[in-house]
This record gives structure tokens, sequence and C-alpha cells, in this order.
């Protein structure tokens, strides 16, 4: 089999050095993000098939194949899946190539707590792989293995190699190829040094910064679009011990990478290994997952192809021409069609007249007569009955679409969800039979996943019956979710709302292929992306050829250091300080609180006002529904209920700007459901005495050179303003 | 219907300097600094004429300083290029001499050569690489010379020091052709801000600081017109015009104003490049992306192929999406590249001239590895040692020992005087037992007997009375 060959190449290449320490790697085997959900609500997304082949499978034969001896495998969520199935495999087993031990942490969130539990244990005694377990490769690790421990004799502060691959050079292929974001790194060319790392989550800027110090280092560097992180690594003990110093790294680029980067003092370095002819690519999303098996199927990832790897008691499947893999046991009918690059694992049965074609197709399934099937991942014990149509989409295990189904491309449907007769599964639906946790919930997941990168599907809520899950957020059901086919249609599951990236960015992480307009408008945003804002760049030219915008945003985050951070994160512990007050504690505390919060960060009584203000209006979305009325009249109460917060922190004219200025920053970014009624809450918040005349004429007068799009609000209030301006004292002869 | 090599080329070369005093004076115009005894023009129009670029602008500051060099041109060139001399008021900057000669500029390409290069790299290279590329500009860079780079690398502890202003932050394709990005003059200090669009385009951007710009540009003459008429506010060609260039590569709005301009100057060469070089800095042509695009997804017959095909008609048709080149000639490392821009470069440019560099200077040294002038009288036991060069008329006593220098003509050396590593011009009076290291010493300077000068520079018509003694002292006439 192919871990005995990898195994015996890999012996041969270094002996020597395995036989000082024995190569160790830890292995994650969850992932600690959203992407594959609903279905990794009920098992890792290790054990996912990737062509018939739980993906860890794909991680263990190639930890086999470079000669790894212990594996260290973390389990997190559906700890006791993996385990299990571990010990079923041969993985477990005395003759596999490496001893397995397995560490179950259920409190772990991040890579970074996996790491530090990890060092807590202190099993780790030499350089080590760090890889998660959906990362397939054949890649071979001597040679960066040696470059890695060369570079440690020479310099100890050397804590890492990263792996890297070269990808097509247009961008726009690798991004819609995988489904993975751009990122953006700097590299020494002699020394393969990593100096900079970014990735989608600085990409909204236009234009990369590189500190002047960097080149003050180095004559030249690579500045690189065209590389893929491969998420492989060759760190050093130290690694761990640096996650233990820096308890708030989370996520192993975002944190721990940039963390270094970042970081003068410590002066750890790391470094890039770039791979070119092997294969090596991670499983990141629903797009991923179907270029993976696609280049599985075509055998990119030989020798961890279907025909050579494969760990199941059922028969294997076996390649046939034109890329087809058939397991010698299934049974189909003669009319069938079976199309390229398709797998159809053992057991399976299709019946007349049906068709398949690039598509991978379990075990046991059960397909019926006039079946169409394209480009779909169809798991173990699946039913399709007569004239289902499929199309891109992920069907797990035990499900049931009952006959003349059609599912839409990029639908997911997770286990044992039934689909009944004649019903469309609309485009990029996501069913499972488990309820979406509460929108609440999971946003403020996504936000922690984001920001701080780590959540995981966890244990609690993967356990929870539907049933429990109904009883405690019954008032989210009528909205995000519905029980498909209601109205005496047999069908099971839920409807998930699309969580991770809402509706619009869904394309690009889905199994479907792009529509043409995605693509175009995402090919567009790729190299237009200044368009837009062309005209101010065109005014902003000076005469040494920087962009005026851009140097003036550095200049101050160079010069307030953290500021930025710190008024964000200020304003959120007001905001949580401010909800938790809405349950009940007395005022006086909140403003204690508040007080002591202002204090600690160190900003000013306006932004402080302004931090409240936000908090409040922002209590005003939580209680409300979508329409304008219901927000406007929510947000009147919200007023009313803090009106003694807001003007024990709103005392002066500044503080009132501040305020408005804020609102309307909040309308353009963050709460845009207020736009609409902008002009409305001034008012009240002028009746309510909250913001005197002044502070709105200031703000008017302040805005009154501002950009045109800046001035959108002042319009909107053009009538109040009006109003304030001629109603009171006419002796005020201003106007 | 241009001919290969309709070139025309502009030379600025400048005035009078203050960056070169006291060496330059109204009587002496940078353009005139005699290195090896040549005056610093003639090894840019040496290195023109040996390129067959013969239509020459050259722009000089101030109206004595261009009497002068005008003057001199006639003499020494007339009959051999065709050169027209412009002068332009001081402190008018790069762009501002290009200004000046703009009327007079009517050829496909421009080729902009600073008048203080001192170097062996063939101008015509760059022009046909700029020809070749279709590039709206083309610079030359050089990699910083080992002597002056050995600050840069060595100087570890001190950051401020650490950066030679003239060297540039350039960003270059993987196949070094292309400019991507350039900064220069003092922002070279900050933080480096890079278009993410431009790094897309190639995927892979080299940035190096470790590259000088030798200040020679070939310009497409509509494009460069069109930049100084639109921008009215830039000085310098290589901090305003370059770096604007450069920065709107991707999205030249140059070139939409062009449209107009190239209809009413009815100039084949317009500047319009076709919509798909919007991959244009990309080694791979986009079609080739396209083939692999498709290759990759023909196994899933799906709208990628055509979207991507149709996704380029629709660019086509789309307002037109207008890109430049910008190129870059990297000059090797072989060969030779220097501007005489200071009074330290005219010392290293005098001393490389004598060793590295003597190729350049066109003389043929002796078997010493020295060029002394037949006209040249030696006194008994009087050596000119290796790398000197002693020009025409100049008479020295016995007993005197030259090293290292360059002497120029009818200079009247006393007995026993010891000249090492200096620069002597003409027609300087140098006493009995003086000693002169280092030193820059102007036309006709007297230096009285027994005189001690060590890194001094004196200006022109100088007086050094007998038995004084200078140390690293520039000296001149008030």
């Amino acid at each position: 089999m192919a871990q005995k060959k990898g195994g015996k190449s890999a012996a041969s290449d270094d002996p020597e050095e395995l036989a000082r320490t024995p190569l160790q790697a830890v292995l994650l085997a969850d992932t600690f993000n959203l992407k594959f959900r609903p279905i990794t609500l009920e098992r890792p997304k290790v054990l996912l098939p990737l062509v018939n082949t739980p993906m860890i499978d794909y991680t263990l034969a190639w930890l086999e194949s470079v000669g790894v001896e212990e594996v260290f495998l973390f389990c997190c969520a559906h700890a006791e899946q993996v385990k299990e199935y571990i010990g079923n495999s041969h993985w477990g087993q005395s003759h596999a190539g490496f001893s397995i031990t397995t560490i179950e942490s259920n409190f772990s969130m991040s890579a970074g707590d996996a790491l530090r539990f990890i060092e807590g244990k202190n099993v780790i005694r030499g350089d080590f792989i760090l890889i998660t377990g959906d990362t397939i490769s054949n890649m071979s690790l001597t040679e960066a293995l040696q470059a890695h421990k060369d570079r440690r004799k020479k310099d100890p502060d050397t804590v890492m190699t990263m792996f890297v691959k070269r990808s097509k050079p247009m961008p726009l292929t690798h991004q819609t190829r995988l489904g993975n974001d751009e990122i953006m790194m700097a590299i020494d060319p002699e020394t393969k040094q990593l100096l900079y790392y970014e990735d989608r989550f600085d990409s909204s800027k236009r234009a990369v910064t590189l500190d002047k110090s960097l080149l003050a280092d180095n004559a030249s560097l690579y500045l690189r679009t065209d590389l893929e992180d491969c998420y492989i690594d060759i760190c050093s003990p130290e690694v761990l011990t640096i996650f233990l110093d820096n308890f708030d790294y989370q996520h192993l680029r975002r944190h721990f990478v940039k963390g270094l980067l970042h970081d003068d003092i410590m002066g750890k370095k790391i470094y890039t290994h770039e791979i070119d002819s092997s294969y090596t690519a991670r499983v990141d999303n629903y797009r991923s997952y179907d270029t993976i098996s696609k280049d599985i199927i075509q055998r990119w990832s030989f020798p961890l192809v279907p025909d050579v790897l494969y760990a199941g008691n059922r028969a294997q499947m076996r390649l046939q021409r034109e890329g087809i893999y058939k397991a010698p046991d299934v049974t189909l009918s003669p009319s069938v069609r079976i199309g390229a690059f398709t797998a159809i694992g053992s057991a399976t049965i299709i019946g007349e007249n049906s068709s398949v074609s690039n598509s991978v197709i379990g075990e046991l399934c059960t397909i019926g007569r006039n079946v169409s099937i394209d480009g779909c991942y169809i798991w173990d014990n699946v039913t399709i009955e007569d004239g289902c149509r499929l199309s891109h989409s992920i069907v797990c295990d035990g499900v049931h679409l009952h006959a003349g189904a059609t599912l839409e491309p990029g639908v997911i449907l997770s286990f044992k969800v039934e689909v009944g007769q004649n019903i469309t599964v609309p485009a990029y639906s996501k069913v499972s039979l488990l309820p979406q946790p509460s929108k609440q919930d999971s946003d403020e997941e996504l936000e922690y996943a984001d920001t701080n990168s780590g959540v995981i599907d966890s244990p609690s809520i993967a356990s929870i019956s539907p049933a429990n899950i109904e009883h405690d957020h019954v008032s989210s059901f009528d909205t995000e979710q519905s029980v498909l086919l209601e109205g005496g249609l047999s069908g099971v599951g839920y409807i998930w709302t699309s969580c991770e990236t809402g509706n619009e960015e869904e394309w690009r992480y889905s199994v479907a292929p792009i529509p043409e307009e995605k693509l175009k408008e995402f090919y567009a945003k790729m190299f237009d992306e200044d368009e837009s804002s062309s005209d101010g760049e065109q005014t902003g030219i000076t005469h040494s050829g920087e962009l005026i915008s851009e140097s003036k945003s550095t200049d101050f985050d160079d010069s307030d250091g953290e500021y930025k951070g710190d008024v964000a994160k200020f304003e959120k512990e007001v905001e949580e300080t401010f909800e938790r007050a809405l349950g009940g504690v007395a005022e006086e505390n909140v403003q204690l609180e508040i007080n002591s919060l202002r204090m600690s960060f160190n900003v000013t009584h306006a932004e402080c006002a302004g931090a409240v203000f936000q908090s409040v209006i922002k209590s005003a979305i939580i209680t409300s529904n979508s329409s304008k009325s219901n927000l406007l009249k929510a947000t009147i109460d919200a007023i009313e209920r803090s009106k003694g917060l807001l003007s024990y922190f709103i005392t002066n004219v500044d503080e009132e700007i501040e305020v408005i200025l804020k609102f309307e920053e909040m309308c353009m970014e963050i709460t845009r459901e207020f736009a609409p009624i902008f002009s409305s809450v001034l008012h009240q918040l002028y009746d309510k005495e909250v913001i005197t005349e002044d502070a709105i004429l200031k703000w008017e007068s302040e805005k009154a050179d501002a950009d045109e799009s800046d001035k959108v609000f002042v319009k909107q209030s053009e009538a109040f303003l009006k109003w304030l301006k001629e109603a009171p004292e006419e002796d005020d002869e201003d106007e | 219907m241009d001919p290969p090599m309709d070139f025309q080329v502009v030379v600025l070369a400048g005035g009078t300097s203050d960056k070169l005093s006291p060496l330059v004076s109204k009587e002496l115009p940078k353009a005139l600094l005699p290195v090896a005894n040549k005056p610093l023009l003639s090894y840019p129009l040496e290195l023109l004429e040996a390129s067959n670029l013969k239509n020459i602008i050259v722009v000089v500051e101030g109206d004595e300083a261009a009497t002068q060099v005008e003057s001199w041109l006639s003499v020494a060139y007339m009959d051999r290029l065709n050169v027209e001399v412009v002068k332009t008021p001081g402190d008018v900057g790069t762009v501002g001499a290009i200004r000046a000669v703009a009327p007079f500029l009517i050829s496909t390409d421009i080729l902009i050569v600073s008048g203080d290069l001192v170097s062996d790299i063939s101008p015509g290279a760059i022009a046909a690489t700029h020809r070749r590329h279709g590039a709206a500009v083309t610079a030359l860079f050089c990699p910083a010379p080992v002597s002056g780079g050995a600050d840069s690398s060595t100087s570890g502890g001190k950051d401020k020091a650490k950066k030679p202003s003239r060297c540039n932050i350039v960003g270059l394709d993987p196949t070094r052709q292309f400019l991507l990005h350039i900064v220069s003059g003092p922002k070279v200090e900050k933080d480096i801000h890079i278009q993410k669009r431009i790094v897309r385009a190639v995927g892979q951007m080299e940035i190096r600081s470790d590259f000088m710009d030798a200040h020679v540009y070939a310009f497409k003459r509509t494009v460069l017109l069109d930049v100084l008429e639109k921008e009215d506010k830039f000085y310098s060609i290589k901090q305003d015009v370059l770096p604007y260039l450069v920065r709107t590569q991707l999205r030249s709005d140059i070139s939409a104003k062009k449209e107009n301009l190239a209809d009413e100057s009815s100039n084949g060469a317009t500047k319009e490049l076709p919509s798909e070089d919007i991959n244009i800095n990309s080694a791979v042509p986009s079609n080739q992306n396209l083939r692999w695009l498709s290759q990759h997804r023909e196994i899933a017959p799906s709208s990628y192929q055509e979207a991507y095909i149709s996704d380029c008609d629709l660019n086509k048709s789309r307002p037109a999406k207008k890109t430049h080149k910008c190129c870059i000639y990297l000059s090797g490392k072989t060969q030779y590249c220097a501007r005489l821009n200071s009074v330290q470069a005219f010392g290293d440019i005098n001393r490389d001239m004598l060793g590295e560099a003597s190729r350049i200077t066109g003389y043929t040294f002796s078997a010493q590895n020295n060029v002394v002038h037949p006209t040249v009288v030696q006194g008994a036991k009087t050596t000119a040692g290796g790398q000197c060069i002693i020009a025409e008329g100049t008479i020295l006593g016995d007993k005197c020992s030259v090293k290292r220098s360059v002497i120029g003509r009818h200079c009247r050396i006393g007995s026993n005087v010891k000249i090492v590593n200096s620069i002597v011009m003409n027609h300087v009076t140098i006493e009995d037992n003086c000693t002169i290291q280092g030193s820059v010493i102007s036309s006709n300077v007297q230096i009285q007997e027994r005189a001690s000068l060590k890194d001094c520079q004196v200006g022109a018509g100088y007086v050094i009375t007998a038995g004084s003694e200078y140390k690293s002292e520039p000296l001149t006439k008030r």
C-alpha cells in the first residue's frame, strides 16, 4: 500500500537524522472554524470523506511516508469520534509506521489553545511537524527538514519553517480554484526568511505597507501573491513556549506568524520552504473540497489516490479508463452512463438510465432510475429515488432524496436529511437535521472566529438534541430557519441561513461552479478596486510619488501605535457593560464601570461619550425588528431608557458633536439600517435634550466643507436643521 | 515611418552647482569640469556618439554657463554631432529643463541623459529596450557601487545613516524588465506602500533598495509632454515624473487623454495599448492563464471558461482599460556608472578614471600604467607613478613624485613636490617643496613653496601662501 512505499523512501532519506530524535508531529484534528457547518455539527471535519476516504487518512499517510515516528493527535470537537476512528483503523495498530497518541481537550477554542495544551503535556522533545488533519500532500520533507535544522544550528532564533507552494500566476485562478484568500508575503530571496505576511484580514487596504527597517536590513526582498500557504510547518519546540508566553495567540497565522514578524524584541525568525513539483493542499472550505477531490481523482496527489489509499473494510475502488474509479461490487444497470473522472464506492447500486459525471459516490448508496448526478459528492448510505437531479452538491451519509427531488448547485445536505417528492432545494442551501444555532450565538462566535480565530464546533452544541435547542432558542426560529418542506410533503431538516460570510460571498466557498457574473465581478474588483478612489489619488499625488491618503493613514498608525485598536476595544467593552446593564444593573454602577474602563483604556471623554451612545443605539437593534418604524421606535425607547446614562457622559458641546459624528459613522458603516432614520433620531436626541442645538449647528458647519459623500446625513437632516435655525429665538440673527 | 533610431537626446548639463563648490564657478560650469583632463560633458556626449545618437540638445542653466558650453561644443563637436544648446534660468529642476526644450522635441522617443553621467553603458541599448517594449518610460538603473554601498552595509547600528539618498526603492517583476514601483528622494526613509493591484498582476515583485537611478530615461514623447502639461507642479523627473508614471501604469490616465492628442498630432505612435494589456507586466501572457484555467476546469464543464473569455471581451468593450509600460534597464555589474554630483564624487570618479574605469577615458595607458603627454617636461629624478595623467605643456621640476593623480595643462610644478591622490587642473603653479595629498586644485591656483595640503579643495585663482598647511578645507577666493 501507499504508506509502505512512501515509508521506505523516506527512511532511506536521512537515517542519521532520524536516529537522534524521533521525528514528531502534531496533528490538529480540529480546524477551529465553522466553514464546514452544518456537517461538522455531527461529524468532525477530519473524518469527512474525501473521495471515500476520511481526510485524516491522507494526512496520516503522508506523515507516515515522510518518516514521522510519533504523532500526537489533538482532538477537540467530537473527540470520541476521532478516537474511535483511529482506534478501529490500522493507524492505531502496532504495525503502523508510527505511534499515535491522542490528546483530548474539550476546552480548546483555537490552535493556540491546542498548542498550549500540548505544551502542558510535555511530550515534544525536538523539532516537530505541525499539520492539520485536513491537509493532503505528497511532498518530501527531507530537504526542508535538513534546511530547518541547519538554520537552527546557525541561528537558534529560527522557530519555524513554513511550507509554501507556488500557485498560478493569475490570482483569479488560485483564489477561485480553492476559494482561498489572497496571501501576501514578503520573502528574502537569499535566506527565504519570511518578512511579511498578510491574509485577507488586512486585504481591505489597497496598498501593502512594509516597514522601512525591512529594507534597511535586506537589500532586496520579494513581495509575492503567487504563493499558497500549505499550512504545514516545521516547528521548533520554542513555538509551544511562545504560544504559552503569548496567551492571546489563537490563530497560527494571524496571531503567531504576524506576531513574531512584528515583534522585533524577540527576534524570532520564520522561514519558508517553497515546494513546486509536489502536491499539497488543504481542504479549507467547500470549494477546496471540490477542487481537491478532483485533483485526487486525477492523481495529482499520487500515491494518495483512491485505488492505493483505502483503509475501509469494503471492496476497494479500482481505476478504469477515463479516470473512472469503481469498486468491483457496484451494481450498475447497463443503461447507466458514467462520465469521466467519477468514483463509485463499494456496493452502490445505480438504476436504469441514470447518468453520473464528475462525481464521487460513496458506499452502499442506492440510486434509482433516471437520476442525473453531476459534480456531486455523495457519501455513504445515500438513497436517491427515481428521477432526481443533482448538480454540484454535497450529500452526506444517510440522506434520502425522494423521487423527483432536485438539488440546485451549491446545496449541502447534512446527515440523514430527507428531501420530499419533487422538491427543489434552492442553490447554496445548507440543510441539516439540527437547527442552526440561533443567530445571536453564531454571530458572536463568528466574530470571534474572524477576529480571534477560534471557534470550534463546540461539543456542547453538537451534543444537544434538536429538541433542546429548539426549546432554548424558540425566538430565533421564526425568521432564521424554517422546517424544510412543510405542508404535508415528507422531508426532514432545517434550512440554514448562510452564516459564514453572508449570501453574497457564498459563491466563493461553495462547491458550485462560480457563476459567470460573479467571476466578472471578482475579476473586476481585483484589478479595478482603486478605480473608484482614483480621483482622490490623482489629487493626492505628491512630489515624491506617494499617495497622500495612504501616507496619512500610516502616519496616524505610526504615531499612535495601537490607538485605533484600543478605541475599538474600548467600545466593545462599553458595549458589553451596557448589555449587562440592560439586565438590570443600577445606573450608578454602570457609570462607575464605564468610567473605570475609560481610564484604563485612556480614551478621551468625547470618545467615551461616543462609545456609550453607540451601545445605546446598538441595543435598539437587538431589541427591534428590521422595519423602519419599529427601529425608530426601538431607538427612541433605547434613548429614553438610557437617558440618564447618556446625559451623564455627554456633558459638553464637544462630546455632543462627537456623538453625532459617531452616529453618522455608524450609519455609514456598522449599522447601516439606521441610515434612513438618521434625521429622526437626531431630532429625538434634541427633543430628549441629549444633544443641544449648538452641537447640531456646529456639526453642520463642521461638515460644510466636507466631501459630498460625507454630507449625506447633513442633507437628510436639512429640514430639521432649518427648523432648528428658524423656530427658536428670533433674536438670534445668525441667519 | 520612424527610422529605427529616431531618438532625440536631451542632455541636462546643469549650471554651476552649489554642491560642487568651490570647484565650479562662473568661469567653469559643471559641464566643463575636467574629469581626467576632459570636460565632464564630453563623457555623455561620446557615449551617445558611440551609439549613433547624434541629435542632441544640451540644456544649460544660466547665461554665462550656456555661452561657455556652447563655445566649447562648437569647437569640440561641431562636425561630429548635431548639438544645440538651450539655456534655462537656474533652479527650474529637470522638469523645467525639459519644458524649456519641449518645443524642439519632435521624435517619437526622447532620451534624457544627465550631463554628469560618467559611464560605459550604451545608451543605444537603453533606447533599444525602450523601443522593444513599447514602453512609456524606460529608466536606467545600476547596482549601487560597492564603495558607496559600503557604508550602507557595514553600519549595522545606525539606521539613519544607512540609506544613501541616491538609492531608491524599486519594485521589479521577476524578469527584471518592468519597473513596478519606485520610491525616491526623502520618502525612501519611510515605510513603503505598494499597491496590491500591481503585485497581483505580476504575482511576485522583487523589491530592492540597492539600485541607483542613473538619470538616463527614455520617454515616449507624447507621454512626457502630456505629463508635463497636466502636472504643472512637477519639478524633478526622478522624483515626480517617473514615480507618477510608474504608479499609474495600470490605470493610465495620460493615455486616456491621449486619444485627442494623438488625433491632433496624427502621430502614428499613440500611447494606446490594447486592453488585454491589463496583465501586461505578468511574465506569463494572459492567454496562457486562460488556457491553464480552462484545462483545469474542462473536467467540470462550467461557466468558467466562457466566463473568463467573455470577461476579456467585456474588458474590451469597457471604457478602455488603459495601461502603459514602465521598463527598467539594469546595467551589468561590470559596467561603470557614476554621476558627478558632489565634490566627493568628483574625486572618486577621477580616481576611477585612473584605475578601474580607465577604459572610459579613451587614453592609452603606457607600460607604467600612466598617461604622460609627450610635451610634458620632467626634471631629474622626477617620477610619474602608475595611474597618473599629466597633460600637455606641464613642466615638472626635479625630484618630484606624482602618484595616482591627474595634472592638467600647462602647469608649472617646482622641485621636490609630492602630489598624491590629487587632481590638479590647468595653469596651476606649484612651487618647490610642496606636498599635496588627496586634494583638488582648480585652475590658475598658485601654491607657494613649502605649502602642504591634505584633503582640500582649492577654488580657481586662489593663492596659497608659502609654508602654510591646510587639512580638509575648501579654499576659495572671496
